[in-house]
Protein backbone atom coordinates (compact mmCIF):
# COMPACT_ATOMS: atom_id res chain seq x y z
CA UNK A 1 0.00 0.00 0.00
CA UNK A 2 1.66 3.26 -0.77
CA UNK A 3 1.24 5.82 1.94
CA UNK A 4 1.26 9.18 0.42
CA UNK A 5 2.86 11.31 2.97
CA UNK A 6 1.64 15.33 1.43
CA UNK A 7 2.50 18.01 3.87
CA UNK A 8 1.77 21.47 3.68
CA UNK A 9 4.58 23.90 3.07
CA UNK A 10 6.47 24.93 5.84
CA UNK A 11 8.92 27.46 4.72
CA UNK A 12 11.56 27.59 7.65
CA UNK A 13 13.58 30.62 8.72
CA UNK A 14 17.03 31.76 8.12
CA UNK A 15 19.00 29.60 5.45
CA UNK A 16 16.44 26.48 5.42
CA UNK A 17 14.07 25.50 3.45
CA UNK A 18 11.34 23.29 3.03
CA UNK A 19 9.75 21.98 0.33
CA UNK A 20 6.48 22.92 -1.72
CA UNK A 21 3.44 20.49 -1.87
CA UNK A 22 4.01 18.43 -4.87
CA UNK A 23 1.47 17.31 -7.08
CA UNK A 24 -0.30 14.09 -7.07
CA UNK A 25 1.59 10.84 -7.63
CA UNK A 26 4.71 11.85 -5.95
CA UNK A 27 5.13 10.29 -2.71
CA UNK A 28 8.61 11.33 -1.42
CA UNK A 29 8.01 12.51 2.13
CA UNK A 30 8.79 16.28 3.16
CA UNK A 31 11.83 17.74 2.61
CA UNK A 32 14.30 20.41 3.99
CA UNK A 33 17.69 21.46 3.68
CA UNK A 34 19.47 24.15 5.57
CA UNK A 35 23.27 25.26 4.09
CA UNK A 36 26.51 26.79 5.86
CA UNK A 37 25.41 25.59 9.73
CA UNK A 38 28.89 24.51 10.65
CA UNK A 39 31.21 27.19 11.24
CA UNK A 40 34.55 25.18 10.71
CA UNK A 41 33.68 23.33 7.66
CA UNK A 42 34.65 24.72 4.62
CA UNK A 43 31.20 23.76 3.74
CA UNK A 44 27.88 22.08 5.16
CA UNK A 45 24.39 20.66 5.04
CA UNK A 46 21.71 19.16 6.79
CA UNK A 47 19.09 17.34 5.06
CA UNK A 48 15.95 15.92 6.02
CA UNK A 49 13.64 13.73 4.35
CA UNK A 50 10.61 12.99 6.29
CA UNK A 51 12.25 11.91 9.74
CA UNK A 52 15.61 10.76 8.44
CA UNK A 53 18.29 13.60 8.82
CA UNK A 54 21.67 13.46 8.12
CA UNK A 55 24.43 16.12 8.58
CA UNK A 56 27.54 16.77 6.21
CA UNK A 57 30.11 18.77 6.44
CA UNK A 58 33.18 19.21 3.99
CA UNK A 59 36.73 20.23 4.35
CA UNK A 60 38.47 20.72 1.21
CA UNK A 61 40.69 21.02 -0.71
CA UNK A 62 42.90 20.84 1.75
CA UNK A 63 46.72 18.93 2.18
CA UNK A 64 46.89 15.49 2.01
CA UNK A 65 48.65 12.64 3.65
CA UNK A 66 51.36 12.02 1.26
CA UNK A 67 50.91 8.45 1.59
CA UNK A 68 47.36 9.51 0.06
CA UNK A 69 48.18 11.39 -2.22
CA UNK A 70 47.61 11.14 -6.14
CA UNK A 71 49.31 12.63 -8.60
CA UNK A 72 46.60 14.16 -10.95
CA UNK A 73 43.81 14.40 -9.04
CA UNK A 74 42.08 15.05 -5.63
CA UNK A 75 41.70 12.21 -3.15
CA UNK A 76 38.15 12.09 -1.79
CA UNK A 77 37.21 10.47 1.63
CA UNK A 78 34.01 10.09 2.96
CA UNK A 79 33.28 9.23 6.61
CA UNK A 80 30.21 8.17 8.09
CA UNK A 81 29.42 8.01 11.58
CA UNK A 82 26.20 6.35 13.02
CA UNK A 83 23.72 7.49 15.45
CA UNK A 84 24.77 5.61 18.27
CA UNK A 85 27.61 3.03 18.70
CA UNK A 86 30.95 2.91 16.71
CA UNK A 87 31.24 2.72 12.81
CA UNK A 88 30.72 -1.15 11.83
CA UNK A 89 31.43 -2.87 8.45
CA UNK A 90 27.88 -1.02 7.31
CA UNK A 91 29.01 2.00 7.42
CA UNK A 92 31.90 1.14 5.51
CA UNK A 93 30.66 0.19 2.86
CA UNK A 94 28.12 2.94 2.38
CA UNK A 95 30.70 5.51 2.87
CA UNK A 96 32.89 3.07 -0.49
CA UNK A 97 29.45 4.10 -2.26
CA UNK A 98 28.69 7.57 -1.74
CA UNK A 99 32.59 7.98 -2.15
CA UNK A 100 32.12 6.24 -5.77
CA UNK A 101 29.21 8.49 -6.53
CA UNK A 102 31.35 11.61 -5.58
CA UNK A 103 33.89 10.65 -7.31
CA UNK A 104 31.90 10.18 -10.55
CA UNK A 105 30.55 13.89 -9.84
CA UNK A 106 33.54 16.10 -8.33
CA UNK A 107 36.07 17.67 -10.60
CA UNK A 108 39.26 16.46 -8.84
CA UNK A 109 41.89 16.86 -11.48
CA UNK A 110 41.63 20.46 -11.01
CA UNK A 111 43.28 20.22 -7.46
CA UNK A 112 45.76 16.99 -7.62
CA UNK A 113 47.50 16.52 -4.24
CA UNK A 114 44.69 17.48 -2.45
CA UNK A 115 42.30 16.13 -0.06
CA UNK A 116 38.09 16.37 -0.24
CA UNK A 117 36.73 14.84 2.86
CA UNK A 118 33.42 14.52 3.38
CA UNK A 119 32.05 13.88 6.96
CA UNK A 120 28.43 12.50 7.60
CA UNK A 121 26.68 12.48 11.13
CA UNK A 122 23.28 10.40 11.08
CA UNK A 123 21.28 12.10 13.34
CA UNK A 124 17.93 10.40 12.82
CA UNK A 125 17.69 7.12 10.79
CA UNK A 126 13.74 6.85 9.68
CA UNK A 127 14.31 5.05 6.59
CA UNK A 128 16.09 5.63 3.15
CA UNK A 129 19.37 6.55 4.90
CA UNK A 130 21.83 6.44 2.29
CA UNK A 131 20.07 8.46 -0.41
CA UNK A 132 19.34 11.04 2.51
CA UNK A 133 23.32 10.58 3.42
CA UNK A 134 23.65 11.11 -0.79
CA UNK A 135 21.57 13.95 -0.82
CA UNK A 136 23.70 15.94 2.23
CA UNK A 137 26.67 14.64 0.60
CA UNK A 138 25.77 16.74 -2.48
CA UNK A 139 24.54 20.23 -0.51
CA UNK A 140 27.81 19.93 1.46
CA UNK A 141 29.91 19.48 -1.67
CA UNK A 142 28.15 23.01 -3.35
CA UNK A 143 27.94 24.80 -0.13
CA UNK A 144 31.83 24.57 -0.06
CA UNK A 145 32.60 25.50 -3.66
CA UNK A 146 33.96 22.18 -4.72
CA UNK A 147 33.70 21.74 -8.36
CA UNK A 148 31.75 19.68 -9.95
CA UNK A 149 30.65 18.26 -13.30
CA UNK A 150 27.11 17.70 -12.59
CA UNK A 151 24.71 17.71 -8.91
CA UNK A 152 23.74 14.41 -7.66
CA UNK A 153 20.66 13.05 -5.75
CA UNK A 154 19.66 9.61 -3.83
CA UNK A 155 16.56 8.05 -3.98
CA UNK A 156 15.33 4.88 -2.19
CA UNK A 157 12.21 2.70 -3.39
CA UNK A 158 10.97 -0.58 -1.51
CA UNK A 159 8.95 -3.40 -3.42
CA UNK A 160 6.76 -4.98 -1.45
CA UNK A 161 4.93 -8.64 -1.42
CA UNK A 162 2.67 -7.27 -3.98
CA UNK A 163 5.00 -5.82 -6.06
CA UNK A 164 4.07 -2.37 -5.08
CA UNK A 165 6.71 0.03 -5.76
CA UNK A 166 6.99 2.76 -2.64
CA UNK A 167 9.59 5.79 -3.08
CA UNK A 168 11.56 7.00 -0.16
CA UNK A 169 10.26 4.51 2.02
CA UNK A 170 10.02 4.71 6.24
CA UNK A 171 11.94 2.30 8.61
CA UNK A 172 9.15 -0.08 8.74
CA UNK A 173 8.33 -0.32 5.01
CA UNK A 174 11.58 -0.87 4.42
CA UNK A 175 11.68 -4.10 6.90
CA UNK A 176 8.53 -5.48 5.19
CA UNK A 177 9.65 -4.78 2.10
CA UNK A 178 10.72 -7.81 -0.47
CA UNK A 179 13.61 -5.95 -1.92
CA UNK A 180 15.08 -2.21 -1.18
CA UNK A 181 16.41 -0.06 -4.21
CA UNK A 182 18.74 2.77 -3.59
CA UNK A 183 19.95 4.82 -6.63
CA UNK A 184 21.95 7.78 -7.41
CA UNK A 185 21.38 10.05 -10.62
CA UNK A 186 23.04 12.61 -12.18
CA UNK A 187 21.26 15.84 -12.70
CA UNK A 188 22.40 16.54 -15.79
CA UNK A 189 20.59 13.68 -17.83
CA UNK A 190 19.48 11.92 -14.80
CA UNK A 191 21.88 9.14 -15.50
CA UNK A 192 22.27 6.38 -13.37
CA UNK A 193 25.69 6.81 -11.27
CA UNK A 194 25.29 4.21 -8.08
CA UNK A 195 22.56 1.75 -7.00
CA UNK A 196 22.99 -0.19 -4.32
CA UNK A 197 20.44 -2.62 -3.96
CA UNK A 198 19.36 -5.69 -1.25
CA UNK A 199 16.81 -8.19 -1.99
CA UNK A 200 14.63 -10.05 -4.06
CA UNK A 201 12.95 -8.26 -7.37
CA UNK A 202 13.11 -9.07 -11.51
CA UNK A 203 14.63 -7.54 -13.94
CA UNK A 204 11.22 -5.51 -14.99
CA UNK A 205 10.90 -4.61 -11.61
CA UNK A 206 14.49 -2.91 -11.48
CA UNK A 207 13.79 -1.00 -14.53
CA UNK A 208 10.28 -0.18 -13.04
CA UNK A 209 12.16 1.43 -10.47
CA UNK A 210 14.82 3.10 -12.18
CA UNK A 211 12.14 5.04 -14.22
CA UNK A 212 10.06 5.75 -11.10
CA UNK A 213 13.54 7.05 -8.98
CA UNK A 214 14.29 9.23 -12.31
CA UNK A 215 10.97 10.51 -12.63
CA UNK A 216 11.06 11.71 -8.54
CA UNK A 217 14.81 12.95 -9.16
CA UNK A 218 13.48 15.78 -10.83
CA UNK A 219 11.14 17.01 -7.67
CA UNK A 220 14.60 16.28 -5.90
CA UNK A 221 16.68 18.63 -7.79
CA UNK A 222 13.84 21.19 -8.41
CA UNK A 223 14.45 21.49 -4.52
CA UNK A 224 18.14 21.67 -4.71
CA UNK A 225 17.21 24.61 -6.97
CA UNK A 226 14.81 26.37 -5.17
CA UNK A 227 17.06 26.05 -1.79
CA UNK A 228 20.30 27.66 -3.26
CA UNK A 229 18.57 30.30 -5.13
CA UNK A 230 16.74 31.00 -1.78
CA UNK A 231 20.61 31.20 -0.28
CA UNK A 232 21.73 33.45 -2.46
CA UNK A 233 18.76 36.06 -2.96
CA UNK A 234 19.80 37.22 0.39
CA UNK A 235 23.27 38.32 -0.27
CA UNK B 1 12.94 23.72 -30.53
CA UNK B 2 13.65 27.56 -29.54
CA UNK B 3 11.86 27.39 -26.20
CA UNK B 4 11.89 30.59 -23.69
CA UNK B 5 14.49 29.77 -20.40
CA UNK B 6 12.06 29.64 -19.01
CA UNK B 7 10.51 26.08 -19.79
CA UNK B 8 14.08 25.32 -19.41
CA UNK B 9 14.78 26.40 -15.94
CA UNK B 10 11.77 24.63 -14.83
CA UNK B 11 13.18 20.88 -14.98
CA UNK B 12 17.03 20.53 -14.31
CA UNK B 13 17.06 17.24 -15.47
CA UNK B 14 17.39 17.29 -19.52
CA UNK B 15 17.53 20.89 -19.50
CA UNK B 16 19.08 22.21 -23.09
CA UNK B 17 21.66 24.60 -22.87
CA UNK B 18 20.76 28.56 -21.84
CA UNK B 19 22.18 31.36 -23.55
CA UNK B 20 24.54 32.81 -21.78
CA UNK B 21 23.29 36.06 -22.15
CA UNK B 22 19.80 35.55 -20.17
CA UNK B 23 21.17 34.18 -17.70
CA UNK B 24 23.28 36.80 -16.07
CA UNK B 25 22.63 37.70 -12.31
CA UNK B 26 20.51 34.67 -12.18
CA UNK B 27 21.61 31.39 -9.81
CA UNK B 28 23.65 28.90 -12.20
CA UNK B 29 23.69 25.54 -10.58
CA UNK B 30 26.73 22.89 -11.31
CA UNK B 31 25.84 21.23 -14.64
CA UNK B 32 24.41 23.50 -16.73
CA UNK B 33 25.71 24.33 -20.03
CA UNK B 34 25.28 28.27 -21.62
CA UNK B 35 25.83 28.97 -24.95
CA UNK B 36 28.18 31.94 -25.94
CA UNK B 37 26.48 35.06 -28.39
CA UNK B 38 27.41 33.56 -31.62
CA UNK B 39 26.00 29.81 -31.22
CA UNK B 40 22.50 31.02 -30.22
CA UNK B 41 22.48 32.19 -33.69
CA UNK B 42 23.43 29.20 -35.35
CA UNK B 43 20.91 27.20 -33.38
CA UNK B 44 17.83 29.39 -34.30
CA UNK B 45 14.51 28.40 -34.94
CA UNK B 46 14.20 24.69 -37.41
CA UNK B 47 17.04 23.62 -36.46
CA UNK B 48 19.47 23.37 -39.53
CA UNK B 49 20.35 26.24 -40.52
CA UNK B 50 21.77 27.07 -44.33
CA UNK B 51 24.34 28.79 -45.14
CA UNK B 52 25.97 29.40 -47.86
CA UNK B 53 29.59 27.80 -48.44
CA UNK B 54 31.93 29.92 -48.56
CA UNK B 55 34.64 29.37 -50.77
CA UNK B 56 37.84 31.19 -49.32
CA UNK B 57 38.71 29.98 -45.55
CA UNK B 58 37.18 32.46 -43.91
CA UNK B 59 38.58 32.64 -40.34
CA UNK B 60 35.23 31.95 -38.42
CA UNK B 61 33.64 34.99 -36.77
CA UNK B 62 34.33 33.67 -32.91
CA UNK B 63 34.43 36.56 -30.22
CA UNK B 64 37.37 35.90 -27.52
CA UNK B 65 35.35 34.93 -24.28
CA UNK B 66 37.40 34.78 -21.18
CA UNK B 67 36.47 32.03 -18.89
CA UNK B 68 36.18 32.83 -15.26
CA UNK B 69 36.19 30.89 -12.07
CA UNK B 70 33.57 28.79 -11.11
CA UNK B 71 33.27 27.97 -15.19
CA UNK B 72 34.96 25.43 -17.49
CA UNK B 73 35.05 25.11 -21.30
CA UNK B 74 33.52 21.87 -23.15
CA UNK B 75 33.35 22.02 -26.33
CA UNK B 76 32.62 25.25 -27.25
CA UNK B 77 29.89 25.44 -24.75
CA UNK B 78 30.69 26.83 -21.18
CA UNK B 79 30.20 24.25 -18.13
CA UNK B 80 29.28 25.70 -14.92
CA UNK B 81 31.21 24.61 -11.97
CA UNK B 82 30.28 26.22 -8.99
CA UNK B 83 26.91 27.24 -7.77
CA UNK B 84 26.58 31.16 -7.88
CA UNK B 85 25.05 34.19 -9.76
CA UNK B 86 26.56 34.57 -13.49
CA UNK B 87 28.38 37.63 -14.21
CA UNK B 88 29.57 39.52 -17.17
CA UNK B 89 32.16 42.19 -18.03
CA UNK B 90 31.81 43.36 -21.29
CA UNK B 91 36.07 43.73 -22.70
CA UNK B 92 37.26 47.16 -21.70
CA UNK B 93 38.71 47.92 -25.38
CA UNK B 94 39.75 45.91 -28.54
CA UNK B 95 38.74 42.96 -29.29
CA UNK B 96 36.97 39.66 -27.23
CA UNK B 97 33.40 39.07 -25.90
CA UNK B 98 34.45 39.87 -22.17
CA UNK B 99 34.93 37.84 -19.17
CA UNK B 100 31.85 35.47 -17.45
CA UNK B 101 32.24 34.01 -14.30
CA UNK B 102 29.92 32.98 -11.18
CA UNK B 103 30.34 34.50 -7.84
CA UNK B 104 30.33 31.78 -5.45
CA UNK B 105 30.53 32.02 -1.75
CA UNK B 106 33.42 29.92 -0.52
CA UNK B 107 35.36 29.96 2.59
CA UNK B 108 38.16 27.58 1.16
CA UNK B 109 41.01 29.30 -0.51
CA UNK B 110 43.15 28.41 -3.68
CA UNK B 111 45.92 29.87 -4.50
CA UNK B 112 45.64 32.17 -7.41
CA UNK B 113 48.95 33.96 -9.43
CA UNK B 114 48.88 37.77 -8.67
CA UNK B 115 46.77 37.67 -5.22
CA UNK B 116 47.75 39.72 -2.33
CA UNK B 117 47.47 37.34 0.66
CA UNK B 118 48.24 37.19 4.48
CA UNK B 119 50.59 34.16 5.07
CA UNK B 120 51.21 33.21 9.01
CA UNK B 121 55.74 31.85 8.51
CA UNK B 122 55.01 28.13 9.94
CA UNK B 123 59.13 26.95 9.17
CA UNK B 124 62.10 27.97 7.69
CA UNK B 125 63.88 25.19 5.43
CA UNK B 126 67.30 25.54 3.36
CA UNK B 127 66.89 29.27 2.18
CA UNK B 128 63.25 29.46 1.78
CA UNK B 129 60.34 30.21 4.54
CA UNK B 130 57.44 28.06 4.30
CA UNK B 131 54.25 30.39 4.12
CA UNK B 132 50.73 29.48 5.19
CA UNK B 133 48.07 30.66 3.05
CA UNK B 134 45.33 28.62 3.99
CA UNK B 135 45.20 26.84 0.67
CA UNK B 136 46.08 22.74 0.43
CA UNK B 137 49.82 23.64 1.28
CA UNK B 138 52.07 25.87 2.38
CA UNK B 139 53.51 28.68 0.12
CA UNK B 140 57.51 29.04 -0.48
CA UNK B 141 59.08 32.51 0.28
CA UNK B 142 62.81 33.18 -0.42
CA UNK B 143 64.67 35.06 2.08
CA UNK B 144 65.29 37.66 -0.93
CA UNK B 145 62.16 38.51 -2.13
CA UNK B 146 61.58 41.50 0.48
CA UNK B 147 62.99 45.09 -0.15
CA UNK B 148 66.43 45.45 1.15
CA UNK B 149 66.78 41.93 2.69
CA UNK B 150 70.10 41.46 4.59
CA UNK B 151 70.92 38.92 7.49
CA UNK B 152 69.56 40.93 9.84
CA UNK B 153 66.01 41.99 9.04
CA UNK B 154 64.25 38.58 8.46
CA UNK B 155 61.06 37.47 9.26
CA UNK B 156 60.67 34.99 12.13
CA UNK B 157 58.62 31.90 12.59
CA UNK B 158 54.98 33.04 13.66
CA UNK B 159 55.23 36.37 11.82
CA UNK B 160 52.67 37.55 9.71
CA UNK B 161 53.39 38.60 5.95
CA UNK B 162 51.34 40.16 2.98
CA UNK B 163 52.90 39.09 -0.53
CA UNK B 164 52.05 38.34 -3.41
CA UNK B 165 51.60 34.74 -5.89
CA UNK B 166 54.35 35.02 -8.64
CA UNK B 167 53.73 31.13 -9.07
CA UNK B 168 50.11 29.75 -8.10
CA UNK B 169 48.85 26.70 -10.54
CA UNK B 170 47.20 23.26 -9.62
CA UNK B 171 50.72 21.76 -10.27
CA UNK B 172 53.43 22.98 -8.48
CA UNK B 173 53.83 24.41 -5.04
CA UNK B 174 52.88 27.92 -5.02
CA UNK B 175 55.58 30.38 -4.35
CA UNK B 176 55.00 34.27 -3.10
CA UNK B 177 57.25 37.31 -3.02
CA UNK B 178 57.21 40.43 -1.17
CA UNK B 179 58.07 42.85 -3.95
CA UNK B 180 56.75 43.90 -7.28
CA UNK B 181 58.17 43.61 -10.72
CA UNK B 182 60.55 46.74 -9.85
CA UNK B 183 62.09 45.32 -6.70
CA UNK B 184 60.14 47.85 -4.51
CA UNK B 185 58.19 46.84 -1.12
CA UNK B 186 54.54 48.88 -2.31
CA UNK B 187 53.12 47.76 0.81
CA UNK B 188 54.13 44.24 1.47
CA UNK B 189 56.68 42.64 3.89
CA UNK B 190 56.35 41.73 6.94
CA UNK B 191 52.78 43.16 9.26
CA UNK B 192 53.91 44.93 12.25
CA UNK B 193 53.16 44.03 16.08
CA UNK B 194 49.94 43.99 17.85
CA UNK B 195 46.54 44.15 15.90
CA UNK B 196 44.03 41.49 15.31
CA UNK B 197 44.23 38.74 12.04
CA UNK B 198 40.91 37.48 11.70
CA UNK B 199 39.05 34.81 8.84
CA UNK B 200 35.79 36.16 6.89
CA UNK B 201 34.83 34.49 4.14
CA UNK B 202 36.38 35.23 0.05
CA UNK B 203 33.11 36.82 -1.09
CA UNK B 204 33.32 39.71 2.06
CA UNK B 205 36.44 40.13 0.81
CA UNK B 206 35.69 40.80 -3.06
CA UNK B 207 32.81 42.90 -1.48
CA UNK B 208 35.04 45.12 0.57
CA UNK B 209 37.53 45.85 -1.50
CA UNK B 210 35.67 46.79 -4.41
CA UNK B 211 36.09 50.18 -5.70
CA UNK B 212 32.54 51.82 -4.64
CA UNK B 213 32.62 50.05 -0.64
CA UNK B 214 31.04 52.29 1.64
CA UNK B 215 31.53 50.04 4.62
CA UNK B 216 35.69 50.75 4.80
CA UNK B 217 35.22 54.63 4.38
CA UNK B 218 32.35 54.32 7.35
CA UNK B 219 34.57 52.09 9.26
CA UNK B 220 37.20 54.53 8.75
CA UNK B 221 35.48 57.61 10.26
CA UNK B 222 34.59 56.08 13.46
CA UNK B 223 38.43 55.27 14.77
CA UNK B 224 41.67 55.79 13.14
CA UNK B 225 42.75 52.15 12.17
CA UNK B 226 45.05 49.98 10.18
CA UNK B 227 43.95 47.49 8.06
CA UNK B 228 45.20 44.57 5.43
CA UNK B 229 42.65 42.61 3.80
CA UNK B 230 44.23 39.42 2.20
CA UNK B 231 42.57 37.43 -0.73
CA UNK B 232 42.79 34.06 1.46
CA UNK B 233 40.21 35.33 3.50
CA UNK B 234 42.35 37.12 5.84
CA UNK B 235 41.72 40.07 7.36
CA UNK B 236 44.07 42.12 9.92
CA UNK B 237 42.93 44.82 11.86
CA UNK B 238 44.85 47.60 14.45
CA UNK B 239 43.35 50.41 16.26
CA UNK B 240 44.56 52.57 19.54
CA UNK B 241 43.16 50.30 22.04
CA UNK B 242 42.01 46.37 22.05
CA UNK B 243 38.57 47.47 22.64
CA UNK B 244 38.81 49.69 19.64
CA UNK B 245 40.15 46.63 17.56
CA UNK B 246 37.77 43.88 18.76
CA UNK B 247 34.81 46.48 17.77
CA UNK B 248 36.05 46.71 14.44
CA UNK B 249 36.80 42.87 13.84
CA UNK B 250 33.27 41.97 15.14
CA UNK B 251 32.06 44.61 12.72
CA UNK B 252 33.58 43.20 9.76
CA UNK B 253 32.88 39.83 10.37
CA UNK B 254 29.29 40.55 10.77
CA UNK B 255 29.11 43.29 7.67
CA UNK B 256 28.56 39.60 5.71
CA UNK B 257 24.81 39.30 7.14
CA UNK B 258 23.53 42.99 7.44
CA UNK B 259 21.85 44.65 5.29
CA UNK B 260 23.32 48.35 4.93
CA UNK B 261 20.29 49.58 7.18
CA UNK B 262 21.44 47.80 10.35
CA UNK B 263 25.33 48.86 9.46
CA UNK B 264 24.14 52.45 9.26
CA UNK B 265 22.56 52.23 12.70
CA UNK B 266 25.09 50.44 14.22
CA UNK B 267 27.78 52.77 13.21
CA UNK B 268 25.56 55.48 14.18
CA UNK B 269 24.81 53.78 17.99
CA UNK B 270 29.20 53.29 18.02
CA UNK B 271 29.55 57.16 17.06
CA UNK B 272 27.34 58.60 19.60
CA UNK B 273 29.07 56.30 22.91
Amino acid sequence: MEEETHTDAKIRAENGTGSSPRGPGCSLRHFACEQNLLSRPDGSASFLQGDTSVLAGVYGPAEVKVSKEIFNKATLEVILRPKIGLPGVAEKSRERLIRNTCEAVVLGTLHPRTSITVVLQVVSDAGSLLACCLNAACMALVDAGVPMRALFCGVACALDSDGTLVLDPTSKQEKEARAVLTFALDSVERKLLMSSTKGLYSDTELQQCLAAAQAASQHVFRFYRESLQRRYSKS
Amino acid sequence: MAEPASVAAESLAGSRARAARTVLGQVVLPGEELLLPEQEDAEGPGGAVERPLSLNARACSRVRVVCGPGLRRCGDRLLVTKCGRLRHKEPGSGSGGGVYWVDSQQKRYVPVKGDHVIGIVTAKSGDIFKVDVGGSEPASLSYLSFEGATKRNRPNVGDLIYGQFVVANKDMEPEMVCIDSCGRANGMGVIGQDGLLFKVTLGLIRKLLAPDCEIIQEVGKLYPLEIVFGMNGRIWVKAKTIQQTLILANILEACEHMTSDQRKQIFSRLAES
